[in-house]
């Protein structure tokens, strides 16, 4: 669907020096799936997405959309191209002199639709994002998840072929933004739209992602399946960004007392579904005291996290981390003794 | 001091307030009609705007930067030329007007543009994302946008007009500015200064109250 081809971007910025915002990317987004783009602020997600529908031109490479090198488009073969992509936007940016149904019938005039058809179709699309009964109140009056709603019905007014979303979430709420992303999820199975979403939060990417690139200081340094790169991320910068989901803070009275090892252990998997803390009291004579942990799903696949202290004798308990070392996806002792 | 005749004063008075609100009035009108698509165009030429071009945002901006820091006195007999061609005539209020308007139109440019580079960036973004063409963006986004502070600033031109219009005396526009200029000043009839000062304060004070109820009312 979308082919990075080499794609680099680079700016001269105010003081006259040359900022390399996106460094030689390559990579497909396939037909039909949700893919997220992660990276701290800077890290060029923004620059690179700009690169689909030419609100940027690539300084090196090619972004290909269907066989279409963006970059040789311009005049109206550009514009005709850009009604066949949706996109919405962190601050939702839309036009605040329109009526919400105005601005949904926007998208369409632009597309060159006729009166009759934007007339029947807006209020579906009204009603498609939840918000039939605000049709003729200005966007000052809606509440921020409201506003991306409208965003979102006019954004797949023109039935794009793709959908691309610019930290769509990164204004709203926690709540607010499962909801977004759920109108999203149902865009994409619906209507088949194909999604590239940017964001800075990995949760936005574990929620409704199927495949997820890692961006860093311009260069994509991971892409994968979700769940392949969230539970083995390969690069440094992948594991800090997830770091947060990894550490379990527990209180220092704890992690201080040297004399019961404390333990990690890192499930995934068919192998989270096994009773293996069970097996463990059952097969050696240890005792576990389950201090932390929580359990994540991704696209449906469990992925845990636990913390335990392991008390007994030394003999059984060496013989349990043994056992968890190689039933688990990972097992490490954090309080290690000098 | 001179006896003032009062009847005498209101002969001249009322003539004279027509005088000046013809004059503004005709200014007003091409700043309207002119200065708005001006403004426009030098700020969609404006660098990393929607139609991006050096030369003629340069050109706009010169002309415009031409007229705003010659002195009214000097551009309105400057203009003769130019007035007597376009009116026929260098004399009276509709050939003060011409000047006039062209000081409207540059100033008016101006502020078009300050309120078009107001307009929140994402929005252009936005409809640019949706293939909209720059004619589609600028009437159906921008103008809109800038409607509220756009009347706002048709009424800080309309009282900025009404001090130029004093000066159209020297051309022989007349006007409640001149006549105070005449009498008041140069004939030292200081009572008729303070009433045609008074008359344009209350000119001044209608114009500014219509402009912010109307500039309120439109805004979304």
């Amino acid at each position: 669907m979308i082919k990075f081809d080499n794609v680099s971007v680079s700016f001269t910025n105010k003081k006259g020096q040359i900022v390399d915002a996106v460094k030689n990317v390559s990579f497909n987004v396939n037909d039909g799936e949700i893919l997220g783009i992660v990276g701290t602020s800077g890290a060029g997600k923004s620059t690179l997405l700009r690169t689909v529908n030419q609100l940027q031109l690539p300084t090196g490479g090619h972004t290909i959309v269907d066989g279409k090198d963006i970059g040789s488009l311009s005049g109206k073969s550009l514009a005709k191209f850009r009604h066949s992509i949706g996109m919405i936007f962190q601050q939702f940016n839309l036009v605040s002199t329109q009526t919400v149904a105005q601005n949904v019938a926007f998208a369409m005039e632009i597309a060159g639709h006729s009166k009759e058809e934007i007339k029947r179709r807006v209020p579906e699309l009204l009603s498609l994002v939840g918000l039939s009964d605000r049709a003729d109140v200005y966007p000052s009056t809606l509440s921020g998840g409201q506003k991306q709603r409208v965003a979102i019905a006019r954004a797949v007014a023109n039935n794009p072929k793709i959908l691309l979303c610019d930290e769509a979430t990164s204004a709203l709420d926690p709540e607010t933004t499962n909801d977004v992303l759920q109108l999203l999820e149902v865009i994409n199975i619906k209507f088949g739209i194909t999604i590239v979403l940017i964001t800075h939060e990995f949760d936005v990417v574990k929620k409704i992602c199927h495949r997820v690139a890692v961006m860093n200081k311009g260069e994509l340094v991971e892409i994968g399946d979700v769940f392949d790169v969230f539970t083995k991320p390969q690069h440094e910068f992948t594991k800090t960004l997830l770091s947060h989901t990894f550490d379990l803070d527990l209180p220092g009275r704890l992690t201080e007392d040297k004399s019961k090892p404390l333990v990690k252990i890192i499930y995934n998997g068919e192998k989270a579904e096994n009773a293996i803390v069970s097996n463990v009291v059952k097969l050696y004579d240890v005792d576990v005291n389950i201090l932390h942990g929580k359990i994540e799903y991704i696209n449906d696949k469990p992925f845990g996290i636990l913390i335990v202290q392991l008390i007994g004798k030394q003999d059984d308990i060496y013989n349990s981390l043994d056992y968890l070392s190689n039933n688990t996806y990972r097992t490490e002792v954090i309080n290690e003794r000098d | 001091m001179n006896e003032t005749n009062y009847s005498e004063l209101l002969n001249n008075l009322l003539p004279a307030f027509g005088e000046t609100l013809e004059m503004c009035g005709i200014a007003l009108l091409l700043a309207v009609v002119l200065g708005t698509p001006l403004g426009v165009l030098s700020y969609i030429t404006s660098k990393h705007s929607i139609c991006q071009n050096r030369v003629v945002n340069l050109i706009v901006g010169f002309f415009i930067n031409v007229i705003m820091s010659t002195p009214f006195v000097i551009l309105l007999v400057l203009l003769l030329p130019f007035t007597r061609f376009v009116v026929g005539t260098s004399i009276g209020p509709e050939a003060a007007s011409v000047p006039l308007g062209i000081v409207a139109i540059a100033f008016y440019a101006r502020l078009v543009e300050g309120n078009l580079h107001a307009i929140d960036k994402g929005v252009i973004e936005a409809s640019l994302a949706m293939g909209a063409t720059w004619f589609r963006i600028v009437t159906n986004v921008l103008l809109p946008g800038a409607f509220s502070g756009m009347i706002r600033g048709l009424t800080v031109l309309a009282v900025t007009l009404v001090g130029y219009s004093a000066m159209a005396g020297i051309v022989g526009g007349g006007g409640v500015g001149d006549l105070a200029i005449r009498f008041g000043y140069y004939r030292y009839q200081t009572d008729i200064m303070i009433i045609t000062v008074l008359l344009l304060i209350i000119l001044v004070q209608i114009i500014q109250t219509i402009g912010e109820k109307a500039s309120r009312k439109v805004q979304k």
